[in-house]
C-alpha cells in the first residue's frame, strides 16, 4: 500500500516535472508560432539565477521564485526586441534564429561561469514518510507550484484585460490592430511572459537537478515533443500532453527501467499524433485554452 | 514538358556540376593530404544535406528527423559490410534499408494526413528512439549475423573496396574522389527530378495541397515517392560518412545533429539545390576552423553567426545570390520566375 | 559509384605530388605536440580542467629548456563534444601537423574513433582519462586507472563499512555497462550480494522511480557508475529524500568532472569515491604543483581530479621518454615508454606497464566532506590488472584492440 502510494506520487510528480518545463514553450509556440529552440538555455539561465544569487547570499526563495522568473523574462524581452520580431510569420526562420540564441547563451554562460559553477543550495522544505517509504518535501511543493502557475496563467488569459487582448492580437493580429491595439507591445509582453514562466520553471528545478551551461539540450526535445503533442491549445494541450507522455514514462520507468521509459514515451508522443493529427487539443478540448 | 526543356531548365545544375568534377580533379594539386580526407566527411554532410533539400525544399515535407535515414544508412552499411566482407552489396543494402524504413514511416504518416509541424515532430522523435535504443546496445547479446552494434561506442565501419574486389580497400585519401562523385551524381539526380513531371508535381503539392489534390494528383502517393528518395539519397551520405569517420556511433541521431541538418538547408536556402550543399561546407569550415582555436567559446561565435545570418540573409545564401544577379542582369522577367521557385512552404 | 582502377591511380599521383608541399611546410623546430579535448558541448565539464593541466605540462616542460634543445609547441583542438572531430582533428594533427604525439579523448567511442586514424599515420597516441580498461594497443599509452585499480578497492572498503547488500545505478551505455559488470564481480568476489543494476540515458533528470524502487530493495549501499551533468540530479534527488542518511552511496565516477561542486555539502557529505588523485595528497610534488597552477589561475582555478592531473602526468611522461630516447621518432619513444618509465608526479609514482601500456599508479580512497574529499585510505603502486588479464604486449606487440568493448564474458572474464 505505501509502495502504491509513493510510486503514485512519484508518478504524479513526473507528469508535474514534464508540464512545468514546457508550459513556457507552450505559451510562447501556441500563442506566437514560434518554435523556440533556445528554450533549454531559458531554463538553464533561470537555473543559474539562482546558483549565482544564492552564491551571492540571496535567500533561496527570492532567488528561485522573484528573482529567476525577473531576470529570465527581461532576457525574454530583449531577446524579442533584438532578434524575434524580424522574424514573425516565419516559424522556420524562428528556428535558425533561437538554434543560433541557444549557442549563443550556452557560450556566453560558459565564457562567463567556466563548464561549471559550483553550489550550495539544496532542496528546502525536509522529507516526508509514507510508511517505509520516504519522498521530498520539495518535489510536493514543486507540483504545488505547477497547478498554480497553471491556474495563474489561465486567469491572466481569461480575467484580465491584457489576456483578452493578447488573445485576440493572436488570432486576428489586424483587426486588434485596427481596434487600437500595438501588436508589436503584445508579442513583446508575451514572449516575455513565457521567457519568464520559463525562467521560474528552470529556478525551481535548480535544486533538484545539476545546474551547468549545456544542461538544457536534456529539457528540449521533451517538452517539445509534449506541446506539440498537446496541440493548439496553451494550457489544456500542455496538461494533456504531460498527462499523458509523462505518465506512460513514469509507468514504463517504474516497471522495466528509465531507458524503456524514455523510448516508450516517444513511441507514445508516435502513435498519438498518427491517430490525432494536431494534437490532443486538435480534437478534444477545443475551445479550451 | 519535354526532355529538351527538361535538359535547358538543368543548365545550371550542369554548370554547379562541371564546377565539382573540376574540384574533384584539381583538389589534390592543391590542397594538403589531411584536408583532402577530412573533406570525404563534409562530402557525406553536403549529401545529408541535399537530401532534406529535396524533400523539404521541393517536397514540402519539414522532415526534422532527416539524420534517421542518414545514420540507418550508415548503420546498415557497416553491419552488412562486416557480413558480406566487401562493401559493393552493403552500399545497396544501406540505400534499400533506409528507403524501405522511410516508406513504412512515410505511409504512416502522409496517409495518416499528418503534416506541418506535427510531421517534424514524428521524424524528430523516430530520430530519437534510434538514439536510444542504440546507444544501449553494447554487449555481445546485441548483434546483427557477424556484427555487433556497439552501443554508444558505435562500431568501426569496414572501409569501401573496389566493386567486387573484397582485397583491395580504398585508402581514406581516395574515398575522397568516391565521395566527390558519388555527391555530384545526387546532385545531377535531384536536379533532373525535380525538372520532371514527378517533381513538378511534387512542387505544386507543397504550394496548394488541396488545389493539387483536386486536379487528380494523390497528394500522399507523391509525398511517399519523394520522401522515400531522399532517404535513399541520405543512406548514401551515411555510408560515405562512417567511411570519412571510419566509425558510426548512435551520436548521429542526436538532436544537434538533426537540428543541424534544418539548418543547413535553411542557411543555404530552400528550393534550391546547391545552396544547401554550399552552406553545409561553408558551416563545416568554420566549425573545424573554430575547432583549432582556444580564444573564443566556439558555440558563442557560431550562435552569433547564425543569428546575424538570419537577420541579414533571410532568403538563404542561393537564392539572394541569384536575386543579386538577376537583379543586375535582366530586372523584369527573369526575377519574378527566380522568386517564385526561391519560395517553399 | 563507379570509378576504374585507372582513376585511382591518377589519383595517387595526384596526391603523391601533392604530399611534397606538406611536408615543407610542416618543417619547423618546433616539436608538435597535439591536444584534442571536448572544450565546448556536453563534456567540457571534463575537458575544460584538462586542456589547463595539459597547457601547463607543456610550459613547465618548455621552462626546463624544452625537449632535445627544441621548443614544444602545443596544437590544441576542441573537438566540441563530437565523435566526427576527433577523426578529423586527429587526421589534421598527424597528418597535417606532423605532431610528434597525440594526447587526446575522453569518452571511450572518442578514444576509439582516433585509435586506428593515429596507427595508420603512425603517430604515438595517449589516452589519459580514466576508463573501463581493456585497450591493447602497442601505439596507445592509457594512463588512467581502470576497474582493477579503483572498483576492487572501494568495493571492498565500502562492504565492509556498510553492509554486504548492494544497489547499482550506472549510466547506460559502455562505460556505465562495463563498469557496472567489474562492480557485480568485484561484489561477488568479496562475498556481497547484488540486488539489482539499473542503467539510466545520460539525458535523465527525474531519478523519482529508482528511488522508489532503492527503497522497496532496502540495500545496504548503492553504488553508482552514474555519468554527465544530467545524472547529478540523482544525488540531489537522494538526498531531498532523506536517502543518504540510511542508505550510502560509494562511486566510482562521481567527481571525475567535479560533481562534488555541483551539489551542496550535506547532498554530498559521506559518498565514498577511489580515484588515482585527489587534491589532498600529502606529498610536496601535489603541493607545488597546485601552487603552481594557482599562480598561473588564480583563486578561481578548478578544482583537480583524476582526469586533470593524467593530462599533465601523461605529458610528462611523454617528454621523460623523448629524453630518455634522444629523440622524437616514435619507436624510439614506445621502447624507452615501455622499458618501465616512471615519473613522480602529483599523484605519486607512475609507472609505464609494458605488458599492457596502462600504467602502475598509487590509488586512493575518499570521502566527501564539505566539497572536498579526504582520503581515508590508499594503496600504493597497483597494477593495471584487469587489462592484464587479457592483453600481453610483451608477448604479440602487434596488437591494436579494445577488448572489453562487448563486455566482460566476451573477453573471457568471469
Amino acid at each position: 500500500m505505501d509502495l502504491v502510494v509513493a510510486v503514485l506520487f512519484q508518478l504524479v510528480y513526473g507528469i508535474a516535472n514534464l508540464a512545468l518545463i514546457s508550459l513556457g514553450l507552450a505559451i510562447i509556440f501556441g500563442m506566437m508560432r514560434v518554435i523556440n529552440l533556445a528554450h533549454g538555455e531559458f531554463l538553464m539561465l533561470g537555473g543559474y539565477t539562482v546558483v549565482v544569487a544564492t552564491n551571492a547570499g540571496v535567500n533561496i526563495w527570492i532567488a528561485m521564485l522573484i528573482l529567476a522568473p525577473l531576470v529570465v523574462g527581461l532576457i525574454g524581452v530583449i531577446v524579442e526586441r533584438l532578434l524575434i520580431r524580424w522574424l514573425y510569420g516565419r516559424m522556420v526562420d524562428t528556428l535558425l534564429a533561437t538554434w543560433g540564441l541557444s549557442l549563443l547563451l550556452i557560450g556566453l554562460v560558459t565564457s562567463i561561469f567556466g563548464a561549471s559553477t559550483g553550489t550550495t543550495i539544496s532542496p528546502p522544505l525536509g522529507i516526508i514518510r509514507i510508511g517505509d517509504y520516504s519522498a521530498s518535501g520539495y518535489e510536493l511543493f514543486l507540483i504545488g507550484v505547477t497547478v498554480v502557475l497553471f491556474i495563474a496563467v489561465w486567469a491572466t488569459l481569461k480575467l484580465t484585460k491584457l489576456g483578452l487582448v493578447a488573445r485576440g492580437t493572436m488570432q486576428n493580429p489586424e483587426m486588434s490592430a485596427a481596434l487600437g491595439v500595438s501588436n508589436t507591445r503584445i508579442y513583446m509582453i508575451t514572449f516575455g511572459l513565457g521567457a519568464a514562466v520559463t525562467g521560474l520553471a528552470g529556478g525551481l528545478l535548480a535544486p533538484v537537478t545539476g545546474v551547468l551551461p549545456t544542461i538544457g539540450a536534456t529539457y528540449i526535445a521533451k517538452a517539445f515533443i509534449t506541446v506539440i503533442s498537446g496541440g493548439a491549445s496553451i494550457l489544456a494541450g500542455t496538461a494533456a500532453g504531460s498527462i499523458l507522455l509523462g505518465g506512460v514514462n513514469g509507468i514504463f520507468a517504474f516497471i522495466t527501467g528509465p531507458t524503456i521509459g524514455e523510448v516508450a514515451l516517444l513511441v507514445s508522443a508516435i502513435i498519438l499524433l498518427r491517430l490525432l493529427p494536431r494534437g490532443i487539443t486538435g480534437r478534444f478540448f477545443r475551445k479550451s485554452l | 514538358m519535354n526532355g529538351n526543356d527538361t535538359l535547358r531548365a538543368m543548365k545550371p545544375v550542369f554548370v554547379f556540376a562541371l564546377i565539382g568534377v573540376v574540384f574533384m580533379f584539381a583538389a589534390p594539386y592543391v590542397l594538403q593530404l589531411f584536408t583532402i580526407i577530412n573533406l570525404t566527411t563534409a562530402i557525406a554532410l553536403a549529401v545529408l544535406a541535399l537530401s532534406l533539400a529535396l524533400v523539404w525544399g521541393y517536397g514540402g515535407i519539414l522532415c526534422f528527423g532527416q539524420v534517421a535515414f542518414f545514420g540507418l544508412g550508415a548503420y546498415a552499411y557497416t553491419i552488412a559490410a562486416i557480413n558480406f566482407g566487401g562493401s559493393t552489396w552493403a552500399i545497396l543494402v544501406a540505400v534499400m534499408v533506409a528507403s524501405a524504413f522511410a516508406a513504412i514511416l512515410g505511409y504512416f504518416v502522409f496517409f495518416g494526413r499528418v503534416s506541418d509541424v506535427y510531421l517534424g515532430v514524428i521524424t524528430l522523435t523516430v530520430t530519437l528512439i534510434f538514439f536510444s535504443l542504440i546507444r544501449r546496445t553494447s554487449g555481445p547479446d546485441y548483434k546483427i549475423g557477424n556484427a555487433l552494434i556497439g552501443g554508444f561506442n558505435g562500431v568501426t565501419s569496414p572501409p569501401l573496396n573496389l566493386p567486387w574486389d573484397t582485397s583491395s580497400f580504398l585508402f581514406p585519401e581516395h574515398v575522397f574522389y568516391v565521395a566527390m562523385a558519388a555527391l555530384i551524381l545526387c546532385y545531377v539526380f535531384c536536379g533532373w527530378l525535380v525538372n520532371t513531371r514527378f517533381g513538378r508535381v511534387c512542387a505544386g503539392i507543397r504550394e496548394n495541397e488541396l488545389r493539387s489534390e483536386l486536379l487528380g494528383y494523390d497528394s500522399r502517393l507523391y509525398k511517399l515517392g519523394i520522401f522515400t528518395i531522399s532517404a535513399g539519397i541520405a543512406a548514401i551520405g551515411g555510408v560515405l560518412f562512417c567511411n570519412g569517420v571510419g566509425r558510426i556511433t548512435p551520436d548521429v541521431f542526436n538532436l544537434y545533429n538533426a537540428a543541424l541538418t534544418i539548418i543547413w538547408v535553411i542557411v543555404g536556402g530552400r528550393g534550391t539545390l546547391i545552396g544547401p550543399i554550399a552552406a553545409t561546407f561553408g558551416l563545416f569550415y568554420l566549425t573545424s576552423a573554430l575547432g583549432g582555436q582556444s580564444v573564443l567559446n566556439n558555440n558563442l561565435v557560431l550562435g552569433v553567426i547564425l543569428i546575424f545570418f538570419v537577420l541579414l540573409v533571410p532568403k538563404g545564401v542561393a537564392p539572394t545570390i541569384t536575386d543579386w544577379f538577376t537583379k543586375r542582369r535582366k530586372p523584369a522577367r527573369n526575377s519574378r520566375r527566380r522568386r517564385k521557385q526561391g519560395r517553399s512552404t | 559509384m563507379k570509378l576504374s582502377r585507372r582513376h585511382f591511380v591518377m589519383g595517387t599521383s595526384a596526391l603523391a605530388l601533392a604530399a611534397p608541399a606538406t611536408i615543407a611546410r610542416a618543417q619547423s623546430d618546433n616539436i608538435k605536440f597535439a591536444s584534442i579535448l571536448d572544450l565546448s558541448g556536453g563534456l567540457d565539464i571534463y575537458g575544460a580542467p584538462m586542456a589547463e593541466t595539459t597547457k601547463l605540462a607543456i610550459e613547465d616542460i618548455n621552462a626546463a629548456g624544452g625537449l632535445l634543445g627544441r621548443e614544444v609547441e602545443l596544437k590544441m583542438y576542441d573537438a566540441q563534444s563530437t565523435i566526427q572531430f576527433y577523426t578529423q582533428f586527429a587526421t589534421q594533427a598527424a597528418a597535417g601537423d606532423k605532431a610528434a604525439t597525440v594526447h587526446a579523448g575522453i569518452t571511450s567511442a572518442s578514444r576509439e574513433a582516433i585509435r586506428p586514424t593515429l596507427a595508420r599515420f603512425k603517430t604515438l597516441y595517449f589516452y589519459n582519462t580514466q576508463y573501463e580498461g581493456g585497450v591493447c594497443d602497442y601505439n596507445n599509452f592509457c594512463t588512467g586507472s581502470t576497474p582493477a585499480q579503483t572498483v576492487a578497492k572501494v568495493v571492498p572498503y565500502a562492504m565492509n563499512k556498510w553492509g554486504k547488500k548492494v544497489y547499482i545505478v550506472a549510466a547506460d551505455y559502455n562505460y556505465g555497462q562495463i563498469t557496472a559488470q567489474w562492480m557485480q564481480k568485484f561484489v561477488a568476489e568479496n562475498g556481497g550480494e547484488t540486488l539489482d543494476v539499473e542503467f539510466f540515458p545520460l539525458d535523465v533528470t527525474n531519478f523519482g522511480p529508482t528511488i522508489n524502487k532503492i527503497q522497496t530493495a532496502k540495500p545496504d549501499m548503492v553504488i553508482s557508475a552514474l555519468v554527465g551533468g544530467a545524472h547529478v540530479s540523482f544525488y540531489r534527488q537522494y538526498a531531498a529524500a532523506g536517502m543518504l542518511k540510511e542508505i550510502p552511496i560509494a562511486s566510482t565516477t562521481f567527481g571525475v568532472g567535479n560533481e562534488q561542486k555541483l551539489i551542496s555539502a550535506e547532498e554530498g557529505n559521506g559518498i565514498i569515491a577511489s580515484y588515482g588523485y585527489f587534491e589532498g595528497i600529502d606529498s610536496g610534488a601535489n603541493k607545488d604543483f597546485l601552487t603552481r597552477l594557482e599562480a598561473k589561475l588564480g583563486a578561481g582555478r578548478p578544482v583537480m581530479n583524476e582526469l586533470a592531473i593524467r593530462s599533465y602526468e601523461g605529458a610528462m611522461l611523454w617528454a621523460e621518454a623523448v629524453k630518455a630516447a634522444g629523440t622524437i621518432d616514435r619507436e624510439p619513444v614506445i621502447e624507452a615508454l615501455r622499458s618501465g618509465l616512471s615519473y613522480d608526479g602529483p599523484s605519486g609514482k607512475v609507472t609505464i606497464d609494458s605488458q599492457t601500456n596502462h600504467c602502475s599508479m598509487n590509488v586512493y580512497i575518499g570521502e566527501l566532506a564539505n566539497q572536498e574529499w579526504n582520503i581515508v585510505e590508499s594503496f600504493e603502486n597497483q597494477p593495471p590488472a584487469d587489462t592484464q588479464l587479457v592483453c600481453d604486449l610483451n608477448e604479440n606487440p602487434n596488437q591494436s584492440t579494445f577488448l572489453f568493448e562487448n563486455g566482460l564474458e566476451a573477453a573471457g572474464i568471469k
